[in-house]
């Protein structure tokens, strides 16, 4: 896939080292490390209970590791553990610099209020207090995520799921975030509404050279939006590589099971 | 001359897990070189492993062992043991790859399709489609169709779409997996064009070719790929 503006040597954005999550005796997540560097698309892939919401709600400072450290690349260039940011300034970089997809577009939206104000939220947030100027970016938002604009007034609990999903990440990139965590941004979509929508991400993924963690137990979203894939299995990382040699080339039997459970087109 | 791609003693097995773990050797002591300006065609009979070779030297199959050298940049990457960052590096900027089957992306239109590998390379998205529109062009794809996603195409049509895609970006390495399978006489000698084209920017090509008569007018070299067969 697309990757423009990608830097050969530069300093990776997020840091994962040793991260383990253990939840009583239940170990979630054992040990995982990994480097992302600014423009790359990681997918996380394995079935439920794999571990791999647990590694991305720790990987977004939601979660406390039982072990490991995440580091993130500020804005100003200083590399910091995200357990020693404040309560503030984490939320901060949540409203900021990072976004955040849920699958339930209801868990990343206001339902009850308009798009525009949806959208225009981020954008007071971090300081914007210009009325028909934040009304202006909403509109041009909306247009990328190809709502119509005439709809800008109207509540998303009016929208349907693939628009309430556009809507959801025109919420998060109208701060021109670095870093975009996704929990299965299709899952519950139509298969058509699928398509289009991971079209559009995977269009402004590489326009504004995002770096997005992507949780999917879907190989065929893998495999259109990721540059590298991590397969997790019983709270492991069991197989990682480059997305096309791992899922054309997988080496570990449970991978091979994954990708050969997929249906031919 | 210094060779582009220098290939030492590759070997790949699959095994397959879900049968039981048998062990599925492909290839082994794989040793070419290919210099620029220079195609080399792979010749063996169907399973003899040619597009196994093609699909290491892209680093889509990972190597058990031995040396995929790749001249990138003026430096050699061994793809054998690079990281997916110095991979999708050389991709960029180094190897296309011209495939037998479009994967297309649901929506996208045939002009930017085939205009994209420039795009990310930096060029301008009007430049881009020029470029490409010249080459759908030749290869006989009617502009009316330039603006629809090729999903619909017919097979041949789907293959030139392909082709312009692969040969339209100045990579310095070009991969083609039976360029000409599906295409009429004409489109056949415009590939064939294509490629001596190629040969005079310098590109070293590494090709499979079913069609005696095509492969007689782009190789080169031969290189038969069953010297390289791994005994079960």
């Amino acid at each position: 896939m697309a990757d423009q503006n990608w830097v050969e040597n530069d300093e990776p954005l997020l840091v994962a080292r040793s991260l383990s999550k253990s939840f009583g005796r239940i170990n979630a997540c054992r040990d995982v490390s990994f480097s992302l560097y600014p423009g790359e698309v990681l997918a996380i892939v394995g079935e439920s209970g794999s571990g791999k919401s647990t590694l991305l709600q720790m990987l977004s400072g939601q979660l406390a590791p039982s072990a490991g450290h995440v580091s993130y690349r500020m804005r100003d260039g200083v590399t910091r553990d995200l357990a020693t940011l404040g309560e503030a300034e984490r939320r901060f970089l949540f409203r900021t610099d990072w976004g955040f997809v849920h699958q339930d577009p209801a868990q990343g939206l206001r339902m009850a209020v308009s798009a525009g104000a949806n959208v225009g939220e981020r954008l007071m947030a971090v300081g914007w207090n210009h009325y028909g100027r934040i009304r202006e970016t909403a509109s041009d938002w909306l247009t990328r995520v190809e709502i119509d604009v005439a709809r800008i007034d109207d509540a998303p609990r009016t929208y349907s799921g693939g628009m309430r999903q556009r809507l959801q990440i025109a919420r998060n990139l109208v701060t021109e975030p670095r870093l975009v965590f996704m929990d299965e941004p299709t899952g519950g979509l139509d298969v058509s509404v699928q398509a289009r929508l991971l079209d559009l991400l995977r269009s402004l993924v590489a326009e504004l050279n995002l770096a997005v963690v992507i949780v999917t137990h879907d190989l065929a979203v893998a495999r259109l939006l990721s540059h590298r894939v991590m397969v997790m299995k019983g709270g492991r990382v069991i197989e990682t590589g480059l997305t096309d040699q791992v899922l054309d080339d997988p080496r570990e039997p449970y991978t091979q099971l994954l990708v050969s459970s997929i249906l031919p087109p | 001359m210094t060779a582009m791609i220098d290939i030492a003693d590759a070997q790949k097995t699959f095994t397959m897990h879900l049968q039981g773990g048998i062990e599925l050797p492909v290839v082994r002591g794989v040793t070419f070189h290919v210099n620029p300006g220079e195609c080399v065609v792979l010749s063996g009979p169907s399973g003899a492993g040619k597009s196994s070779i093609l699909k290491m030297i892209f680093g889509n199959y990972r190597c058990d062992s031995g040396r995929i050298g790749i001249r990138h940049r003026g430096a050699v990457v061994d793809l054998a043991i690079a990281e997916p960052r110095q991979v999708l590096n050389v991709r960029r900027s180094t190897i296309g790859y011209v495939s037998q089957f479009l994967r297309a992306v649901p929506r996208v239109a045939t002009i930017d399709v085939v205009a994209e590998p420039l795009i990310v390379n930096g060029m301008s998205r009007a430049d881009a489609q020029a470029r490409a529109g010249e080459l759908l062009h030749r290869l006989n794809i009617p502009e009316r169709l330039w603006q629809l996603p090729p999903a619909t195409f017919s097979g041949g049509e789907q293959q030139r779409v392909n082709i312009a895609r692969g040969f339209i970006s100045d990579l310095p390495i070009l991969l083609l997996d039976e360029p000409t399978a599906s295409l009429d006489a004409a489109n056949r000698a415009v590939v064939v064009e294509l490629v001596a084209e190629k040969k005079r920017q310098d590109v070293a090509m590494v090709a499979i070719v079913h069609d005696d008569e095509i492969r007689h007018l782009i190789a080169d070299r031969i290189v038969d790929v069953t010297g390289f067969a791994a005994a079960a």
